[in-house]
């Protein structure tokens, strides 16, 4: 047990007001003088090439101000997003946007303008594109592979025989774009007692954040000022201002609340940038507000995956080899990693003694895809939970025993290179997850009553989870506050606020005198990480903790310099310095900062350290003289992968008539270090679980092959979990065991928190089905009834994107 | 006599749906004018969070626009605007209606009620507001107003809902974040009995 103050206790977060009573303003709640609004032409075509615009009619109507197309801002690099393109490879893609004194006006200029576009061929499914004589979903090629080697379009073509092979479960023989290996797979299989192989697919689905990524920008004396939706602060700045041709000192954010991202809004998105664009061609501030179709459009979706995996099993259930192949959708803008991500999950939860990835993105005319909450490790996870069940059937193991004896530890080592983790205790979460759900007595009960039959499952998610090097800004008032300056965004986890309390509890501060400045750049804000991939939590734990130990040293050295003495006679406590010997004697907070003021220098933030972020060297520059400020980089030792863990137990009631199935239990346990924040913590576990809940059954993509039309653009549509899909109570624990490399103990969790529950719903459908093994998500209850009845599924073997 | 008609007569405030209203001068010429036959009065008056508010209304507004763009009430927030999220749910002589769904004309001369209009005049939280603080039911809180909104419909009808009743009512209300389990939990606090 910890003896801290703040750390691993509940607090209200600042923001939680102003979310219930509706004061919370996000990026389209914003207006301001002279602001007109900005609506988009999108691409009906999902390939094609613009070759006429005839705007006159549209430019000829009342109360229209301007027109802004792909000639007037930046031209991109296929197959990078553009802001604007004539070359759309999506329907969706932005072609042009009229601004207007209001959004009817737009909309009926749009409707005057008249745009030809020359059909190009299209793909919605990777394996049409990549059999032989196949449409590409570019002209360029239909692969686009990124490497530290260099990246670049390809032309894959496989064989009808090898996509033949593929689809029949066999192992792909065609070209591959990527490969990494460890171990020796051959003795790996060879000592395998027990050998499993699959293929599967798991369907790309729309994030569809609530808040669509509305953005308005205008400009004041050569600063341009964007109101946002986005998922990291700081992190934004240099890739916003990167794509609106000015530099980070000439760009205000604002972005205080925003309405879910889940990856799809990490980084500066190119949309966000028209409105400052437009803006500067006609003078006057832009809001362009983007629908909630278009969110669907341009949101950004999961990774698909279509792949194959064999794996080997000892007597005693340990991971001998694995052999994984994955073909990736990767949309139109070739943005993904989803699958050696993958890879690197399964040397890390499962652990084999080898393994070898190898891996193909390959290009379709469906929305961009984006990182979305455990990118790849949580396709992973669904995939491999039925074959762990499957290899524990043949072996005669407990599940539980399986995942036991595979489960990552301090020991474990990951990825190609077989670095170790910072810790590591899986199993101990299997152990607390088990004894919750009451594992072993659930397992002894009846299966099946009438066409009612019980499944049990057991899911484990990871994703990395902690990043280093960033920076730590905090500021002591004559007043006595603590003002804690954060970088990081505000999307809901509320890890901008639960990480700011890591520099009170260094400081002893009473969280009611501190104030955390956030979501702003005139804030004063300093250069901080992406809020996704679950880092935010070990990553500001440490930027603020060195930020509080540089102002814990330089109250010290205050202290000593007017009352006497070393600094390290000096003590802190209840706001105040103090002689360790003679707590009488000493200053209090707000003395010690006004003291700060008066001396200057590295102090006050006159001087400070070389090594911060130019981003925070303007922050402090602006704070300087205002009190005692505590300023670093987080340069403090990190090695190894910082693993974000969880699992879940779940039992669900499957109905053999209708397919459905109803979830009657779900236990999810978090193992991520020290627990920062408990009801933040829960949050994170239950809303992951919805998350799971959804990718299992419900969300995917549908694409009409013929046309190339999505036909699921709405949330009902797309399958968004309701509360009558999900469970109205899930449990949560946590195995609460510190790691050695956070000052706090505690790493993030927010993307394992679903991989657990997609894992552990897959576990379940398969054992409710004695073992039989779908491979692929969602599913649905058309492919359950159809499995139960003994008909033939209505799409073909590892085909996506479909119904 | 209709009383409406009569404030009709009196304001002439009519204006053709397909002129537009934007300018100001578009707005006093269509005041002089007399209404043609089919048209819809523009300047109206609205009974929101207890007060009137005379706004200018277009014949095909949405009382989301309106409430949002009009009357500067960001409280209520538009996602799908297709009905389907209840993100931009208001209370309509107390029932959750989607305001992106809703024309504001079918409103007049009923009482609206946005998530503004629930804190007490010295400030004091609704119980519901309270508890989904106490609870920390939102996440992103983009949905949180409307969720706010079905919860004090579903409390002004049923005091003491069961965690599944409470289920039930909320289910209009899409959460992206996945936060049901809390807002249920908010509900139930609020309504006096444990989560």
């Amino acid at each position: 047990m910890n003896d801290y103050k703040l750390v691993g206790k509940d607090f209200t977060p600042p923001d939680v007001m102003g979310k219930v009573t509706g004061k919370a303003k996000y990026a389209e709640d914003f207006r301001v003088d002279g602001m007109v609004f900005a609506r988009m032409y999108t691409s009906p075509m999902a390939h094609g090439k613009v070759t006429h615009i005839d705007a006159s009619a549209a430019e000829a109507m009342d109360g229209v101000i301007g027109i802004l197309t792909a000639d007037d801002v930046p031209a991109v690099e296929a197959p990078n997003g553009a802001i604007l393109t004539n070359s759309p490879a999506f329907i969706g893609d932005p072609i042009l946007a009229v601004a207007a004194v209001d959004e009817k006006t737009a909309e009926d200029a749009l409707a005057a303008i008249k745009i030809t576009i020359e059909p190009l061929p299209f793909v919605t499914d990777p394996l049409d594109s990549l059999i032989a004589g196949g449409p590409d979903a570019r002209e360029e090629g239909n692969v686009y592979a990124r490497s530290r080697e260099g990246s670049g379009f390809r032309t894959v073509k496989w064989t009808k025989e090898q996509i033949d092979d593929f689809r029949a479960g066999k192992e792909p023989t065609g070209e591959f774009a990527a490969e990494w290996k460890y171990g020796d797979l051959d003795k790996g299989f060879a000592d395998a007692k027990v050998i499993i192989e699959e293929n599967f697919v798991t369907t790309g689905y729309a994030h569809m954040s609530m808040e669509p990524r509305t953005a308005m920008a205008y400009w004041q004396n050569g600063t341009c000022y964007v109101h946002g939706s986005a998922q990291s602060h700081t992190f934004w700045m240099p890739g916003l201002a990167r794509l609106l041709g000015i530099e980070t000192k000439d760009l205000v954010l604002i972005s205080e609340n925003t309405g879910g991202g889940f990856g799809s809004k990490i980084g500066a998105y190119p949309i966000a940038a028209l409105p400052g664009y437009f803006s500067k061609k006609i003078g006057r501030p832009v809001q362009l507000r983007v629908t909630g179709e278009q969110e669907y459009y341009m949101g950004s979706a999961r990774v698909g995956f279509q792949g194959w995996i064999r794996m080997g099993f000892a007597e005693n259930g340990k991971a001998t080899a694995t052999d994984v192949f994955i073909i990736e959708d990767i949309g139109a803008n070739a943005t993904g990693g989803d699958a050696s991500s993958a890879g690197g999950a399964i040397s890390l939860v499962y652990d084999p003694d080898a393994m070898r990835f190898r891996g193909l993105p390959v290009l379709t005319n469906t929305t961009p895809r984006g990182a979305q909450r455990g990118p790849g490790q949580n396709q992973i996870a669904a995939v491999m939970a039925p074959i762990m069940d499957k290899a524990a059937r043949e072996l005669g193991l407990d599940p539980l025993a399986v995942r036991k004896i595979n489960a990552a530890n301090n020991a474990t080592t990951v990825y190609e290179e077989q670095r170790g983790v910072t810790s590591a205790y899986l199993e101990e979460a299997l152990t607390m997850g088990a004894e919750m759900f009451d594992w072993e007595n659930r397992r002894q009960q009846p299966k099946k009553n009438g066409s009612k039959v019980r499944g049990l499952g057991i899911g484990q998610g990871y994703h990395s989870a902690g990043a280093t090097g960033f920076d730590g800004l905090i500021r002591i008032t004559p007043d006595g506050k603590l003002h804690i300056h954060t970088g990081v965004g505000n999307l809901g986890t509320y890890s901008f606020a639960s990480t700011s309390r890591a520099a009170a509890e260094v400081l002893k501060c009473d969280w009611e005198n501190c104030e955390i400045h956030n979501g702003h750049s005139e804030k004063n804000l300093p250069w901080n990480s992406y809020q996704a991939g679950s880092v935010s939590t070990f990553a500001h734990t440490r930027t603020n903790y060195v930020a509080a130990m540089d102002a814990l040293r330089k109250m010290k050295l205050i202290a000593a310099d007017t009352m006497g003495g070393e600094p390290d006679d000096y003590d802190i406590d209840g706001q105040r310095v103090f002689l360790t010997e003679n707590a009488a004697q000493g200053m209090s907070y707000g003395a010690i900062a006004a003291r700060a003021i008066q001396l200057g220098g590295e102090y006050s933030g006159q001087t400070y350290p070389d090594d911060i972020n130019e981003i925070t060297q303007r922050s402090v520059q602006n704070l300087a003289g205002s009190g005692l400020v505590g300023v670093a980089k987080d340069n403090l030792p990190q090695e190894g992968t910082i693993p974000g863990l969880a699992c879940a137990f779940v039992e669900i009631e499957l109905d053999l008539e209708t397919g459905k199935y109803e979830i009657l239990d779900y236990v999810g346990i978090a193992e991520c270090g020290t627990v920062l924040f408990p009801a933040g913590l829960a949050q994170q576990m239950k809303g992951g679980a919805v998350w799971g809940m959804g990718m299992a059954a419900l969300e995917r993509h549908v694409y009409d092959p013929q046309y190339g039309l999505p036909a699921n653009v709405g949330y009902h549509q797309c399958g968004i979990p309701t509360y009558l899909d999900v469970p109205s109570v899930t449990r949560t624990g946590a195995v609460d065991i510190a790691d050695p490399q956070n000052p706090f103990g505690a790493r993030g969790i927010g993307e394992p928190a679903m991989g657990c529950s997609v894992a552990a719903l897959t576990s379940a459908i398969s054992d409710a089905l004695d073992g039989h093994i779908f491979g692929r998500t969602p599913v649905s209850p058309d492919m359950i009834v159809n499995h139960v009845t003994g008909r033939d599924q209505s799409f073909l073997p590892l085909q996506t994107n479909n119904f | 006599m209709n009383p409406q008609l009569s404030r009709r007569r009196f304001i002439k405030a009519v204006i053709a749906s397909s002129v537009a209203a934007a300018s100001s001068t578009g707005f006093h010429s269509a005041l002089a004018q007399d209404r043609p036959r089919g048209a819809v009065e523009r300047l109206i008056s609205l009974n929101i969070n207890g007060q009137t508010r005379r706004v200018d209304v277009a014949p095909q507004e949405m009382l989301a626009h309106t409430l949002r763009y009009k009357l500067s009430l960001t409280g209520t927030k538009i996602s799908c605007n297709r009905g389907e999220c209840g993100t931009c749910t208001v209370l309509i002589d107390g029932i959750t209606n989607y305001s992106c769904s809703t024309l504001t004309h079918s409103v007049r001369s009923r009482a609206v009620q946005t998530v503004e209009g629930l804190q007490a005049a010295d400030g004091t939280l609704h119980p519901v507001q309270q508890a989904f603080i106490d609870e920390l039911s939102p996440q992103c809180g983009f949905c949180t107003p409307g969720q706010v909104m079905s919860a004090v419909a579903l409390l002004n009808e049923n005091p003491t809902p069961t965690r599944e009743e409470a289920r039930q009512a909320m289910s209009g209300n899409l959460c992206r974040c996945g936060a049901y389990d809390h807002y249920l939990n908010g509900v139930m606090r609020a309504s006096g009995q444990s989560s």
